[in-house]
């Protein structure tokens, strides 16, 4: 074994790569969460956003405006979901599998003729003189602009949250959605933005694993970041600055796999494929010791009659 | 006669009623159960090119179906009993992992014919074929020890399983033939078909240091990646993957399963079919060598193309010894060369390589 052909410049600089579309998915999840709301439906929106995304950049040739189709895909496919359990009343778990199963089979619908083509290629963000400082420049100052994107997103959701008042009326509707109401609060409205919040988050997370870290589309290409986006959101206790933390451990873990089998130490890939899910079962031990972090109104329906 | 008896009685007219109209339609009806999507660029797609040759060839005296992305395992096994149950006449299943499945239906439709790729198990009514990959392999290996400069050959394998186990020792045989320096690096996806997976391998594989790359796996996303790496080279696998030529495809191993599926769908036709294993290599056809881009010396370039034509005509075999285990024990003696069962079991690495191959 001779860990010595690991780069740790590129293993790290990895991280981020890796870790971009479980940051988007997770940060979308976490707002809709916090309103209440629990959408199961996360892979479905992002393979949507990865092919609307995909087919937008081959079309038109710019990768930006596919990302933009992406959003706009994810936050239509979310609608549905919306549509369902903010106006039908639907069982949101039901619904959120829904979504999913849906979403993987309607996108490969859609992608029947993007089988096999190169997308156009996003470059790394300039930093001009900044991108050759030793260590920092390789790490930090090497990616996309999606990457930063992600992580300005992470802070921008953060501070909403925490310091304005939208934030505050988010957060009440999710906590306890009848005394939202009897405020004033229109609890079906802001529900229904955050789900297309979410989804928009979901597609563009998609649409980074179709259009950058691929870049390629075939049917199925998520292949359960969806999943691990959710369990994320448990994992961070729904708190955004915790759900960046979470993104790169799940994000390093995959990369360490590969790096060691490429040095030749075979650790079995299914630990490493569960593990996030270990670590989340865990964690959720760990927290249910302490005051029970959920949001109040996690989950259930809303109608202004009860 | 009792409830139960009438029943069974009008099932039993009810499935003759059946068998007697699909004994009237004189189509010969084929199914294929593949593995991934037809338009994987790889090793579904040229099964299904081939799937098309026999429409071609037969037109209106043949119908096909296809199912598409199947997972290995039970979800196979439903995909070819509702095939058989449809009237299939000879149902091909193109990946290894459907080998048990295939045995387990095809004992429950004797009338109905099997072909399972690249497998070992056989029955009455199952045959089985593949192609000896490993001699495209062997050309892969020379091309690959001969170009790369960092003298590390990345490897992505799919499953270790022998195809692929022997797929690894043919290139790296070759390539320490022409460079007694190179070094293997290899990392399994366990998937045939995930782009993400690929890619990500390959990237990795890429930052270690290897400016050669093959792979063992269907999607051309490790092409993707070593053409944005830039100065690494690729080999397209089971299908020539032409897009990416002229580098960082430099060539490729071509499956050419047409000659075969039209062979056997004409001995079901005439009613000679009968069990049979089948093992082409690049003597009958079935494994083509994709051309070689200018990517490549001249010289080298040569070189791979002898050692193709007398891998080609039989004078010479990519298992030649002598040549010993990965732990050091003896293999085969000088001037020895292994029979098919034991190529076809074939679960250790050869000399030289470093890894181990993961139980």
């Amino acid at each position: 074994m001779d860990l010595s052909s690991i780069n740790p410049l590129l293993f790290i600089a990895g991280f981020f790569v890796a870790a971009t579309p479980l940051i988007f998915a997770a940060i979308g999840e976490l707002v809709a969460e916090r309103a209440g709301v629990l959408n199961l439906g996360v892979e479905g929106m992002m393979i949507m956003g990865a092919i609307c995304g995909f087919a937008t950049a081959v079309e038109t040739g710019s990768p930006l405006l596919g990302f933009v189709a992406a959003a706009v895909g994810g936050a239509v496919l979310s609608l549905l979901f919306a549509f369902l359990t903010q106006i039908m009343l639907a069982n949101q778990v039901a619904s959120g599998l829904s979504l999913t199963l849906f979403g993987l089979g309607f996108s490969a619908l859609l992608g029947q003729n993007y089988i096999g083509i190169k997308p156009p290629r996003l470059g790394d963000v300039d930093f001009g003189p900044l991108g050759d400082i030793p260590v920092i420049g390789p790490i930090l100052l090497s990616h996309d602009i999606i990457v930063y994107l992600g992580i300005a997103l992470v802070f921008g959701v953060w501070a909403v949250l925490k310091f304005t008042r939208a934030g505050l009326v988010l957060r009440a509707v999710g906590e306890n959605h009848d005394a939202a109401h009897a405020l004033g609060y229109k609890v079906v409205r802001i529900r229904t933005l955050a789900i297309m919040f979410g989804g928009a988050c979901a597609g563009v997370g998609g649409a980074y694993i179709s259009l950058i870290r691929v870049p390629q589309w075939t049917e199925g290409m998520t292949a359960g970041v969806g999943w691990i986006a959710l369990a994320l959101v448990v994992f961070a206790s729904w708190r955004p600055l915790r759900v960046l933390l979470g993104a790169y451990l799940f994000g390093g873990l995959v990369q360490l796999q590969l790096n060691l089998q490429g040095v030749g130490v075979a650790i079995p890939v299914e630990y490493l494929a569960m593990s996030p899910y270990v670590i989340t079962i865990v964690v959720l031990v760990v927290l249910s010791r302490d005051a029970n972090r959920a949001p109040g109104s996690l989950g259930r329906i809303f109608h202004a009659s009860q | 006669m009792t409830f139960t008896k009438l029943l069974a009685s009008a099932a039993l007219v009810a499935g003759m009623a059946t068998a007697a109209f699909a004994d009237g339609d004189d189509k010969t009806k084929l199914g294929f159960v593949f593995v991934g999507p037809v338009g994987d660029g790889g090793w579904t797609y040229e099964h299904n090119v081939a799937r098309l040759a026999v429409e071609e060839e037969f037109g209106d005296k043949v119908e096909t179906v296809f199912v598409e992305s199947v997972a290995e395992g039970p979800d196979s096994e439903r995909v070819m009993t509702q095939m058989a149950l449809d009237g299939a006449d000879l149902i091909f299943t193109t990946s290894f992992g459907y080998m048990d499945p295939t045995i387990n239906v095809a004992a429950k439709f004797p009338d109905v014919k099997f072909e399972h790729a690249t497998g070992y198990k056989r029955a009455d009514n199952v045959s089985t074929y593949g192609a000896r990959f490993y001699e495209g392999r062997a050309v892969q290996g020379h091309i690959a020890g001969k170009m790369t400069k960092s003298n590390t050959v990345g490897y992505i394998g799919s499953y270790p399983i022998p195809e692929v186990i022997r797929g690894i020792n043919s290139a790296f045989i070759h390539a320490r033939k022409a460079n007694p320096d190179v070094q293997f690096k290899i990392v399994w996806a366990y998937t045939w078909f995930d782009p993400a997976k690929e890619a990500d391998a390959a990237k990795v594989l890429i930052e270690q240091g290897a400016d050669v790359i093959l792979q063992h796996t269907d999607s051309t996303a490790p092409q993707a990646a070593a053409q944005e790496a830039g100065n690494v080279i690729t080999f397209g696998q089971a299908s020539d993957m032409a897009q990416y030529a002229p580098k960082p495809r430099v060539s490729s191993i071509i499956d050419n399963w047409a000659p075969y599926y039209i062979e056997r769908t004409k001995a079901v036709m005439d009613g000679t079919w009968e069990s049979k294993d089948t093992w082409g290599g690049i003597g009958t056809g079935m494994v083509g060598i994709g051309d070689i881009t200018d990517a490549v010396p001249a010289d080298v370039k040569a070189e791979a193309e002898a050692l193709r034509d007398s891998i080609g005509s039989g004078e010479y075999q990519p298992f030649t010894g002598p040549l010993k285990k990965k732990d050091g024990s003896d293999w085969l003696a000088e001037g020895e060369n292994p029979d098919d069962q034991a190529l076809l079991q074939m679960n250790f690495y050869v000399e030289g390589i470093q890894d181990d191959i993961p139980q």
